[in-house]
C-alpha cells in the first residue's frame, strides 16, 4: 500500500527543547494510523509540523509525493490534510453551521463584489453549500443544531462538531488529536464506530493522537510511540503492548508486568 | 434571625441612599445640576435639574425597597416604604450637609461649579434657612419610589413610560418648539401651546403625560394579541403592512429636512457620516476582530482626495465635480487600506492597536504639516471645496472663484446645488443606508464568515484554508474604503478641510460607538452613533460634559450590557428559518 503522508527526520525546537527529535514516520493510504506517548512527548508538535501552525526546524514531510512543509497551513489544507484539537478550538461565537461552512471556504469562489450585488450565481453556490453543511451536520449526529452557537452546545457535540468542520475541507487525511478526550466509555465506543466510518464510506486515511488505551487498541491498524520527541517503537497494536521500552517510557524502568491500561490511567492522574 | 435580617435592610437602605447622594452631589459639582436647572421639565412648576436630583432619589428609594424585599423573609408594603423612605432621605442627606457646610465655608476655591446659583438652586430660593426642603424632598421621593413598587404591573409600566417621555421632551422640546414655530399657523399655535422658551408648558406635560401613559397601557393590554394578528395576517397582508411601514418611513426620512431647519440636518448628516465610518470599522474590528485605532485616517484621505480633486481654491488639482470624485476617494481610500494593512499583516493584538494609531497620526501629520504645505495647505487646510450640482457644471474660470452649476436641460439657468446641510442630508442618509446594505451582504457572504472566523481563532481559520494575507488585506480595505466615503461627504458638506479636525478622538469615537452598539451588529453601529454622536450634538446644555457622560455610559454598558444595546445575534439570519424548514421536512 502506497503511504500517502511520509514524513523524514522531522525536528522541531522551541529554543533549547527539541519537542520532535528526527522523527521519520508513514501512513499508508487508507488507513487508521496513531500516535501514542506520554504527555509531552511530542505529540501535538509533530501534529502542528504536519498542518503548518509550525514549520519544523529540519527534515522533510511529504503529502501525496510532494513536500509540504515549507507551506502555509491553509495551503496544506487545499491539499487535502485537515485536523481537529486537543481543547476544543471551534468560533465560539458563530453558529455550527457556519462553524462547517467556514471549513468548505475554499471550495466556494464568490468574490465580494458578486456577493455584495447578490447574484444569482452567488446565491446557488450559498445554497449548495448551506445543503452540504446540513448533510455534514447531519452526518456527524448533530442534526438540528445548526442555528445553536458553538459555544452553546454541549461537550461532546463540540467534538463532533469540530470533526463535521474539519470533514467539511473534504480532507484525504483526517488528524484528530485526542478526541475522545472526556468521554465516557460508550461514548468512546460510539466514536470508534465512528472513526472507522469515516475510512470505510468516505475513504479518508486517519491518524489519530489518543490517550484512551481501549480506543487506540481497538481501532489502530498502526501505533507509533513517541517519548521525549523520539520515535521509541512503531507497530501493530499487539507488538506495542509487549514493547518493553514501551512499557518503561510509561511507567519507568521494572514496572513492565502490569497492564498498559492501568499503567497508562496512573500515568494520566500523575501527570494531570 | 428576622431582627438581624432587619438590620440589614435598615443599613443596606442606608448604603443605597448614600451612593445615591454621593451621585447626586457629583452631579451637582461637576455643575451639571446647575445647567440643567436652566432648563425646565414644567414651566414654572419643576426644572431639569431638580426633575434629575428629585429621579435620583425616586431611584434609591426604589433600590432600596427592592433590596427589602430581597432581605427579609416576609416583606411587606411597610417596610419597604420605610426602607424606600430612608434611602431617599440620606440620598438628599449629603447635599443638605453641603449646602450648609458651603454657607459656612467658601470651597469654591475648589468646585468651582459650588457656586451661589446651585444653593440656590438647591433649596429653591430659600437660603440656608430653607436647607429642609431637601432631605424633606428626597425622603418623599424615595417613599414614592419604594411605593411605586407594590403598584400593579399595569399601572406602573405606563407611569414609568410617561415619566421617561416627559425627561425626553424636555431635553428635546427646544428643537421641537424651533421646527413647529418655522412651519406657522397651526403647527405655530400647537408649540405655543404646549412647549414654553425653557421647556413643556403644564398642559403641554400634562397632555404628553397622559397621552403616553395612554399608549403603554393600551399596548401592555392589547400589544401582545396585535401581534398575533398580525402574524396571523395572510401574506399578502404582511407585504402590505410592511409596504406601508417602509412608505411612512421613507416619507418622514425624505421630508425631514424640508421642515428641520439646518441645524438638525446636519447634525443627522453628522450622525450620517459616523455611521459610515462605524460600518467601516464594524468590519475590521467588528467582523475581523482587527483593532484599528488610526482609523480616522481613511477619513481624512476620503477628504483630501475630495478636496484636492474638486477645490477651486489655490491647491484643487483637477476641478473634477463632486460625483467623479467620489469614487476616486473610495479608491485611494482603499489603498491606503491596502498600504496600512500590508505591514501590520503578522502583528497581533495590543501591537496592532498601537501601529495603526500610529497610522493615524503620522497621516494626519503630514496632511496638516508646513513640509508638504505646498500639496496639502499645511496648518491653514484645504477650502473651496465645490458642491455637489444637479447639472452641469460651468468651466473652471480662476482661483477662489467656483464654478457655476448650470440645469441640465437649459445651460442658461442655475442648476440644483446641494450647498446646504439640508441637501448634503440626502447623500449622506442614501450613503448610509447603501453601505449598511453592502456590510449586511458582506457578512452573510463566504468572505464575511472567513473574517468572523479570524477573529474567533485565526490560527484555526488559516488551516480550514482561508488564506489569512487576502481575508486580511479585503477587511482593512473595504472597511477604508467606507469611511473614505464618510470623509468625502464631510469635506463638501464643510466645503474645506483641515488637518485639525482629523484627531486621534475620532478613531475613539468610532471605536466607542461600535462596542456601545454592540461589536459586529449593523444596526449596533447605527444605534450607537445616534446614541453617542447625534444626541449630544442635539443636547447643546451637555456638550460640556460630553466626555463625562461618554465614559460613564461605555462603563455601565461594560457592567450591564457589555454585548452591545443592539447584538448581532439577537436577529437570527435566513439560516435559521432554512434549518427549521429542512427539519420540518
Amino acid at each position: 500500500m502506497t503511504a500517502i503522508l511520509t514524513t523524514k527526520n522531522v525536528t522541531k525546537r522551541f529554543g533549547g527543547l527539541v519537542a520532535v527529535n528526527s522523527v521519520d514516520f508513514q501512513i499508508p493510504d487508507q488507513s487508521i494510523v496513531s500516535i501514542i506517548g506520554p504527555n509531552g512527548a511530542g505529540k501535538t508538535t509533530f501534529f502542528n509540523c504536519i498542518t503548518g501552525f509550525g514549520k519544523p526546524d529540519e527534515g522533510e514531510i511529504i503529502f501525496e509525493g510532494a513536500p509540504i512543509h515549507g507551506l502555509r497551513a491553509d495551503q496544506i489544507s487545499h491539499l487535502g490534510v485537515s485536523r481537529t484539537y486537543q481543547n476544543i478550538r471551534l468560533f465560539a461565537e458563530m453558529t455550527a453551521l457556519e462553524n462547517i461552512l467556514v471549513g468548505q471556504h475554499t471550495f466556494l469562489h464568490a468574490s465580494w463584489i458578486s456577493a455584495v450585488l447578490g447574484l444569482p450565481s452567488v446565491r446557488k453556490e450559498e445554497k449548495d453549500a448551506l445543503n452540504e453543511a446540513k448533510r455534514l451536520l447531519d452526518f456527524v449526529g448533530l442534526k438540528g443544531h445548526g442555528d445553536t452557537l458553538a459555544r452553546n452546545l454541549p461537550y461532546g457535540a463540540q467534538r463532533r462538531l469540530e470533526i463535521a468542520r474539519a470533514l467539511a475541507t473534504r480532507p484525504k487525511l483526517l488528524l484528530l488529536d485526542e478526541p475522545s478526550a472526556g468521554m465516557n466509555p460508550s461514548e468512546s465506543e460510539d466514536l470508534t464506530v465512528f472513526i472507522r466510518r469515516l475510512r470505510d464510506e468516505v475513504g479518508i486515511t486517519i491518524l489519530l493522537i489518543e490517550h484512551h488505551m481501549r480506543v487506540v487498541m481497538g481501532i489502530s491498524e498502526n501505533i507509533t510511540v513517541l517519548d521525549y520527541g523520539e520515535k521509541i517503537a512503531e507497530g501493530s497494536p499487539k507488538e506495542i503492548q509487549s514493547n518493553p521500552r514501551v512499557i518503561e517510557a510509561y511507567l519507568g524502568r521494572g514496572a513492565a508486568t502490569e497492564g498498559m491500561e492501568d499503567a497508562h490511567e496512573r500515568h494520566q492522574k500523575k501527570g494531570g | 434571625m428576622n431582627n438581624t435580617n432587619k438590620e440589614n435592610s435598615l443599613w443596606a437602605a442606608i448604603k443605597i441612599g448614600l451612593l445615591g447622594g454621593a451621585v447626586a452631589l457629583f452631579i451637582s459639582l461637576v455643575g451639571m445640576a446647575e445647567v440643567f436647572s436652566k432648563r425646565d421639565v414644567v414651566e414654572k412648576t419643576m426644572t431639569l435639574g431638580q426633575f434629575v436630583l428629585l429621579a435620583i432619589s425616586v431611584a434609591s428609594g426604589l433600590l432600596a425597597a427592592r433590596r427589602t424585599a430581597a432581605l427579609l423573609d416576609k416583606p411587606n408594603t411597610a417596610s419597604q416604604a420605610a426602607a424606600g423612605l430612608v434611602a431617599g432621605f440620606f440620598s438628599a442627606a449629603i447635599l443638605t450637609l453641603f449646602v450648609v457646610i458651603g454657607a459656612k465655608i467658601n470651597i469654591r476655591t475648589v468646585f468651582l461649579n459650588a457656586s451661589p446659583g446651585l444653593y440656590s438652586m438647591l433649596t429653591l430660593n430659600q437660603g440656608v434657612s430653607g436647607v429642609w426642603i431637601l432631605p424633606v424632598a428626597g425622603a418623599v421621593s424615595g417613599l414614592l419610589g419604594a411605593l411605586s413598587l407594590s403598584l400593579p404591573n399595569a399601572v406602573r409600566r405606563p407611569l414609568f413610560h410617561a415619566i421617561l417621555f416627559i425627561f425626553f421632551m424636555a431635553l428635546f422640546s427646544g428643537l421641537f418648539r424651533v421646527v413647529m414655530i418655522n412651519q406657522s399657523g397651526f403647527w405655530e399655535k400647537t408649540a405655543k401651546y404646549l412647549f414654553s422658551q425653557t421647556g413643556m408648558t403644564r398642559p403641554g406635560a400634562a397632555i404628553f403625560f397622559a397621552l403616553v401613559a395612554a399608549i403603554s397601557a393600551f399596548w401592555s393590554a392589547k400589544g401582545q394579541a396585535i401581534k398575533t394578528d398580525v402574524a396571523n395576517l395572510p401574506k399578502g397582508g404582511q407585504i402590505g403592512l410592511r409596504v406601508i411601514a417602509f412608505a411612512v418611513i421613507a416619507f418622514i426620512a425624505l421630508g425631514l429636512p424640508l421642515v428641520s431647519g439646518a441645524f438638525i440636518a446636519q447634525v443627522i448628516v453628522i450622525v450620517a457620516l459616523f455611521i459610515l465610518m462605524g460600518l467601516g470599522l464594524n468590519i475590521t474590528l467588528g467582523f475581523a476582530g482587527l483593532l484599528d485605532l488610526g482609523f480616522v485616517a481613511f477619513y481624512a484621505i476620503g477628504a483630501y482626495t475630495v478636496g484636492l480633486l474638486t477645490s477651486y481654491g489655490q491647491y484643487g488639482l483637477q476641478h473634477i465635480s463632486f460625483w467623479a470624485a467620489i469614487p476616486l476617494a473610495v479608491l485611494v481610500a482603499m489603498a491606503a487600506g491596502f498600504t496600512l494593512g500590508l505591514p501590520v499583516l503578522g502583528v497581533r493584538g495590543d501591537y496592532l492597536a498601537i501601529a495603526t494609531l500610529g497610522f493615524g497620526e503620522i497621516v494626519r501629520l503630514l496632511a496638516g504639516s508646513d513640509f508638504l504645505a505646498k500639496y496639502f495647505g499645511g496648518p491653514q487646510g484645504i477650502i473651496g471645496i465645490q458642491k455637489p450640482c444637479i447639472g452641469v457644471l460651468g468651466e473652471f474660470t480662476k482661483v477662489d472663484v467656483p464654478r457655476v452649476c448650470y440645469s441640465l436641460f437649459d445651460a442658461a439657468k442655475p442648476g440644483i446645488e446641494l450647498g446646504t446641510p439640508q441637501s448634503i442630508y440626502y447623500i449622506a442618509v442614501a450613503s448610509a443606508i447603501l453601505i449598511a446594505f453592502v456590510s449586511w451582504r458582506l457578512r452573510e457572504s463566504r468572505l464575511g464568515r472567513a473574517w468572523m472566523a479570524i477573529r474567533e481563532d485565526e490560527d484555526v481559520a488559516e488551516a480550514l484554508g482561508v488564506n489569512l494575507i487576502q481575508t486580511k488585506l479585503l477587511a482593512y480595505m473595504l472597511g477604508a474604503a467606507m469611511a473614505g466615503l464618510g470623509g468625502a461627504i464631510f469635506a463638501t458638506l464643510i466645503g474645506s478641510i483641515f488637518a485639525t479636525s482629523m484627531q486621534l478622538i475620532v478613531s475613539i469615537n468610532v471605536a466607542s460607538l461600535i462596542i456601545v452598539g454592540g461589536m459586529g451588529s449593523i444596526p449596533g453601529v447605527i444605534v450607537g452613533a445616534i446614541a453617542l454622536i447625534g444626541l449630544p450634538e442635539l443636547l447643546r446644555e451637555v456638550s460640556e460634559f460630553r466626555y463625562l457622560l461618554y465614559g460613564a455610559t461605555l462603563i455601565i454598558m461594560m457592567l450591564a450590557k457589555p454585548e452591545g444595546l443592539w447584538p448581532s445575534k439577537t436577529t437570527q439570519r435566513e439560516l435559521h428559518h432554512l434549518d427549521a424548514g429542512t427539519s420540518a421536512e
